[in-house]
């Protein structure tokens, strides 16, 4: 940006692309640090994340499929969306249902099936990718490879007010499930027998799952990182229980990926770093840093 | 009221793993469950509780169907303990034992009050604040039994209530067993049904109302431990020989191998 601009030309970066962009990384990064929570809540598992369940990886074969058909610069017949973040939405959706269905029975469903599962496609889709990469030509790749780096740098008021659709259902659904996930940390038949509906409650947990981490990234792109290590975090600091965990960490994804963001935008001008590069630079040694903290006091 | 079993088979996966199986767990009594390892105890108690559904027959609560019950009503009426816990998270002992209250709408306060009293029951109250993952085997299994006892602290206004534990007192020192029995009998005084799975004959002995014997995945025999423990009936489902004393102080059976 040039240093002299017009007052009105300030008013109109701001409000057309700085705040859309500023709601947007406070939405995506506490969207997927909340349902980072939730997953390791449901899976017993402090090292889930959402991508377990297949919905990141399933999102990096649509975008590819979308970017290498020649539709990437496409708009989609939605308003303001590319093909690509459709094409990403739609593989993320089909490739968790694939891996609730297998790992469903008449018994409920199977998180430990659902965890192997997830892998097993998460490894279908990574080969796809490959492929996807293998025959694309220099412009595609590097078109792929961005995307999958994660980038909020085409915010609009539109993905903004998608995701915070989106967000508003997420964040007035979970808190009446901090209990029941607080109950599964001991097992789900223990949570049965606490009164808890356990095969109704995974469902809805996982169709929340697929439906915040497809949207985001199919807006965002691969964000990893905040999605795995925020709650892990949170929890080091304030404890498992869900009814604390789950607000306090959709704030610190969220401070997090803003925070990323605007160091992101500025730090090699002209040019912008993606976004996820930055989430992982910033939080990681942090991380560290409490992981070393925590071996002290034992 | 009573928690009743009708005939109950399960078949899995291939095996025949419960047959015939007629039982009646009542209120106010101790009923140890006692037999060989694979004898089908832990079946038993999962088909009781809810957790698989028989190939035939039925179980009532309190002459209800258990499936008529609804998930949540029947966790006012019915505690688990079990076995093993997964349990892998860094909750304090208060936090576990509070797991115990969610069936029910207390409050806040009088929720910490029970969770106090729960923990000092299993004197356990030392480790409130303590982290369950950084607990030994024994004080994380009086935390679990805590958290099962404060989810029936209180009576329910849907019938009388009951408690399942399985092998409760194997990872417990000599007075951790003992008070575990102690506890388990002034539940039964205020009217709980209790059906624990037990592996030592004389503990069993010690403190059951009513003990069943189950071999094969059926019921051997059942009734008061002077009438069921015999030394034929130890051979012929333990393959043990024994002399069965009487316990001088408690004059309850003995059996020594």
């Amino acid at each position: 940006m040039g240093g002299h601009s017009e007052p009105s030309q300030i008013q109109s970066i701001i409000m057309e692309i700085r705040l859309p962009r500023l709601i947007l990384a406070l939405l995506v990064g506490a969207v997927l640090a909340i349902l980072g929570a939730v997953m390791q809540g449901l899976f017993r598992n402090p090292l889930a994340d959402p991508s377990l369940i297949g919905v990141s990886g399933g999102a990096s074969v649509g975008a590819s499929i979308v970017i290498v058909t020649a539709g990437g610069a496409m708009l989609s017949p939605l308003a303001g969306l590319s093909m690509v973040a459709l094409g990403a939405f739609i593989g993320g959706v089909i490739t968790t249902l694939v891996v609730y269905r297998v790992a469903t029975s008449s018994l409920g469903t199977s998180v430990t099936t659902m965890l192997l599962a997830g892998i097993a496609i998460g490894a279908i889709a990574g080969a796809f990718n490959s492929l996807l990469s293998y025959f694309s030509d220099n412009q595609m790749l590097r078109q792929i490879s961005v995307w999958q780096m994660g980038n909020l740098g085409g915010a609009n008021w539109q993905k903004a007010s998608l995701m915070a659709a989106v967000s508003l259902i997420i964040f007035s659904l979970l808190p009446g499930h901090a209990k029941s996930l607080n109950a599964f940390l001991l097992g789900e038949s223990e949570a049965r027998h606490l009164g808890i509906d356990v095969q109704r409650i995974k469902r809805q947990l996982i169709f929340l799952t697929a439906l915040g981490v497809g949207v985001s990234v199919a807006l965002a792109g691969l964000i990893g990182f905040v999605g795995l290590v925020i709650p892990h975090m949170v929890r080091l600091l304030i404890g498992p229980d869900h009814r604390a965990l789950l607000p306090a960490s959709a704030l610190a994804g969220a401070s997090l990926l803003l925070i990323a963001d605007s160091i992101a935008r500025v730090v090699v001008l002209p040019a912008e770093l993606p976004t996820g590069i930055l989430t992982a630079l910033l939080g990681a040694p942090f991380f560290v840093v409490l992981l070393l903290k925590q071996q002290g006091e034992i | 009221m009573s928690i009743v079993a009708n005939d109950l088979y399960l078949h899995l996966s291939g095996f025949d793993l419960l047959r015939n199986i007629d039982l009646t767990i009542e209120a106010g009594k101790v009923n140890a469950l006692v037999g060989p390892n694979g004898a089908g105890k832990s079946s038993l108690l999962r088909v009781l509780t809810g957790e698989i559904k028989p190939t035939k027959g039925d179980v009532l609560i309190n002459q209800q169907q258990l499936n008529d019950w609804s998930i949540q009503d029947r966790a006012n009426l019915l505690a688990v303990l079990p076995q093993h816990s997964e349990l892998n998270f860094p909750f304090t002992a208060a936090e576990v034992v509070g797991l115990g209250r969610i069936p029910h709408k207390t409050g806040f306060a009088k929720d910490q009050a029970i969770i106090a009293e729960a923990l000092a029951l299993v004197d356990a109250s030392y480790l409130q604040r303590r982290l369950y993952t950084q607990m030994s085997g024994g004080e994380k299994q009086r935390v679990q039994l805590a958290r099962v006892l404060a989810q029936i602290w209180q009576p329910s206004d849907l019938g009388e209530q009951f408690l399942v534990l399985d092998e409760p007192t194997a990872a417990f020192d000599l007075s951790h067993q003992q008070l575990t029995l102690s506890i388990v009998k002034q539940l039964a005084d205020r009217g709980v049904g209790v059906l624990m799975v037990l592996h030592d004959l004389n503990l069993a002995a010690r403190c059951a109302d009513n003990l069943v014997v189950v071999n094969g995945g059926t019921i051997e025999a059942s009734g008061t431990p002077e009438k069921v423990l015999t030394k034929e009936l130890i051979h012929q489902v333990f393959d043990v020989q024994s002399v069965i004393a009487e316990h001088p102080v408690a004059k309850t059976p003995l059996v020594i191998t």
